[in-house]
């Protein structure tokens, strides 16, 4: 999670504009060149650290201590299999690393656990994680950004007080302490409130889709994706609230209200765009956490994704699905830092450089 | 010259005793506008409260309360009671027991896996602000593709491999989190580095190592001390997910093991709110209490914030 403080939650450090470098002199820098340029940059240092990404995978998994074929013990291991890896262990770690260079990805790697292709395993689970992904997300930013932009506008007003005071306290709160209270509250325990299903995806003998299918994933979603969004909610809020407190003593919003705007029209036109850019960066740069949050929300509510499938995993141990999953989030998240550079840079040019 | 001629009259403090004096109001400032920060207080006081549960677990009970074996004659899934004021759990142990030890592990791991990630991330930080070379470019790059991997993935993945123990849970937990520390640190060191008394050292001749340790350290200490609280906080957090997932060390419970506990036990269809709430309700108030002292220290440290936080 970030920090709340939003000191650092900004994602682009003031310092790291171009012209303090050593000799102190400004470098030439041209404000807001083209955007392509810029996007073509933000790829190419994208591949870089993907490049650094498969080189730390490829000794994350190797250069451990221990045995590693006492890793892949499953249920059944069979004593061969056990000598091919052992013999493949104790290659050299060039022509390991030669070997691995050829299938990155692992592609084609059996599944201990389920004695499929890994990634068969995973496209299996992908969608129901993004569905979850996707609505705590788009729910917390909603939310988030709405309580943010009300207590920052109206500064030291008890609806801000309480936000802020209810968002703190929400910072701190594991994702799947609160999916446990909730299924406590709304799926198991007093009959009257017991409405939602205590996990799942879908219930059995429905076909997906159908409309009732559509609307009985709905309600299956609704506890696991409020969980999730919570803590989500708190985090916008709170960096929206600094965006917004810092608009409010700009002269534009005074010349607009000289203009006569009314003061709803001075808050949605020119200080909420102006104050959102903050926000929009962590809402992608989070993806990272709210992938770490998924893994236990998901465990807690049975939601068959790839968060269950990595509880799964690490309780086997299942390596290779575990390898292949580090390898899925690790580059989702890539993408969507370098998706955040972007659409920050569309929509402020002065971050183009 | 001047102090040659005032020698006789005036006693002029050597250096290194200005420094100390300085430093020591610097200290007695900061403290007193701390005590003066109601909020921060807050945060002090709830920290000192569970500072104290975690030190006076082994008092009011006695690790044996712990041990299955012993419990056995307890009712098991007893609701809050006179003699259970937090009820029981599965195997008959006191939830309050629990809650207890839980508090030691949490705060000590928390603590231990913050001073790794802020020692980490602070020298990768200073150092890759100071040096404008290739070590300075590598290490800055290095930072941005740690950022870039998501902690728990990692964390499980060498967890898995490792298996836990208290001390590779430390571990763990202070390398999945250093890179944001590293982060905030070069941009401070980088704003230092352009100051006179830099350029000065550097004309004077100081080494690499003493800049950083005697010039760059001390201004970029605030900075650190406030993030450390912050870290604290995702710390604890890290911990507890770790030991949710099976991954915590069995022989120290937590109050991510509690809930692992309570969860694998299900607890959850058995509708024992009672051991499920509160190890919540501590890692909620712990973090919080993290969060406002480290909030506090941020207004004391950079005025400027203190317009923007409530």
């Amino acid at each position: 999670m970030t920090t709340p403080s939003g000191v650092d939650a900004a994602g682009q450090s003031p310092q790291e504009l171009p012209g303090a470098n050593a000799t102190g002199t400004l470098t030439d820098t041209k404000v807001g060149g083209g955007l392509g340029r810029y996007a073509l940059r933000s790829c190419l240092t994208a591949l870089g650290t993907l490049a650094f990404i498969l080189v730390f995978n490829f000794f994350l998994f190797r250069m451990l201590p221990g045995d590693p074929s006492q890793l892949y013990r499953g249920r059944n291991a069979d004593p061969q299999q056990l000598a091919e890896l052992r013999r493949q262990f104790n290659a050299p770690l060039v022509s390991q690393f030669l070997h691995y260079l050829r299938n990155p990805l692992g592609l084609g790697s059996q599944s201990y656990l389920r004695s499929q292709p890994v990634w068969s395993v995973i496209a299996a689970h992908i969608w129901p994680t993004l569905i979850l992904l996707g609505t705590a997300t788009t729910v917390s930013a909603v939310v988030g950004v709405w309580i943010g932009i009300r207590s920052g506008w109206q500064r030291g007003s008890r609806f801000d007080k309480g936000a802020t005071g209810m968002t703190l306290a929400l910072w701190g709160v594991p994702e799947f302490w609160l999916g446990m209270m909730l299924l406590i509250l709304f799926a198991s325990g007093a009959p009257f409130l017991s409405i939602f299903p205590t996990g799942g995806f879908r219930d059995a003998g429905i076909a997906p889709f159908s409309v009732q299918g559509v609307l009985n994933v709905a309600w299956h979603l609704v506890l696991p994706a409020t969980a999730l969004a919570f803590v989500y909610i708190a985090e916008y809020s709170l960096i929206m609230r600094s965006s917004i407190v810092d608009e409010t003593g700009q002269d534009y919003l005074t010349t607009g209200r000289a203009y006569g705007l009314m003061d709803r029209q001075v808050r949605r036109r020119h200080a909420v765009p102006n104050a959102s850019l903050p926000t929009i960066t962590l809402i992608f740069l989070n993806v990272g956490f709210i992938i770490s949050g998924a893994v236990t929300v998901e465990y807690v509510f049975s939601w068959p994704g790839l968060g269950q499938l990595t509880v799964e995993a690490i309780h086997g141990p299942d390596i290779p699905l575990l390898e292949a999953l580090f390898l899925l989030f690790t580059i989702s998240v890539l993408i969507a830092t370098t998706l955040a550079d972007i659409v920050v840079a569309a929509r402020d040019p002065r971050i183009r450089t | 010259m001047t102090a040659a001629t005032n020698s006789g009259s005036v006693r002029i403090p050597s250096p290194a005793a200005l420094r100390r004096q300085r430093r020591r109001d610097n200290f007695t400032r900061v403290g007193g506008q701390f005590l003066h920060h109601r909020v921060g207080m807050l945060g002090v006081f709830i920290l000192l409260a569970f500072t104290l549960m975690a030190l006076t677990a082994n008092f009011f009970f006695p690790r044996s309360m712990l041990d299955i074996a012993q419990t056995v004659q307890n009712p098991a899934w007893q609701s809050p009671d006179a003699q259970f004021w937090l009820g029981t759990d599965a195997d008959g142990r006191s939830v309050l027991a629990e809650l207890f030890w839980g508090a030691r592990t949490s705060l000590a791991v928390g603590l231990a896996a913050t001073f790794v990630a802020v020692a980490l991330g602070a020298t990768v930080g200073i150092a890759s602000g100071h040096y404008r070379n290739a070590t300075g470019m590598a290490l800055e790059r290095f930072t941005d593709w740690f950022l870039v991997i998501p902690w728990l993935p990692l964390a499980v993945v060498i967890l898995t491999i490792l298996g836990g123990g208290l001390g590779i849970i430390i571990l763990v937990i202070g390398i999945t989190s250093w890179a944001g520390t590293a982060r905030l640190v070069r941009a401070q060191t980088l704003s230092i580095e352009g100051r006179p008394y830099m350029e000065r050292a550097q004309v004077l001749g100081v080494g690499h190592t003493q800049q950083m340790a005697r010039h760059v350290l001390p201004n970029v200490l605030p900075l650190i001390l406030a993030n450390a609280t912050l870290t604290v906080s995702i710390a604890i957090l890290t911990e507890t997910t770790l030991s949710f997932l099976g991954l915590g060390d069995p022989t120290h419970p937590s109050w991510g093991t509690m809930l692992e506990d309570a969860y694998a036990s299900s607890a959850i269809s058995n509708g024992a709110w009672w051991w499920v709430l509160p190890p919540g309700i501590c890692i909620v108030l712990v973090v919080l209490a993290f969060t406002l002292i480290g909030r506090a220290l941020e207004v004391i440290f950079n005025p400027r914030l203190s317009q923007e936080l409530p």
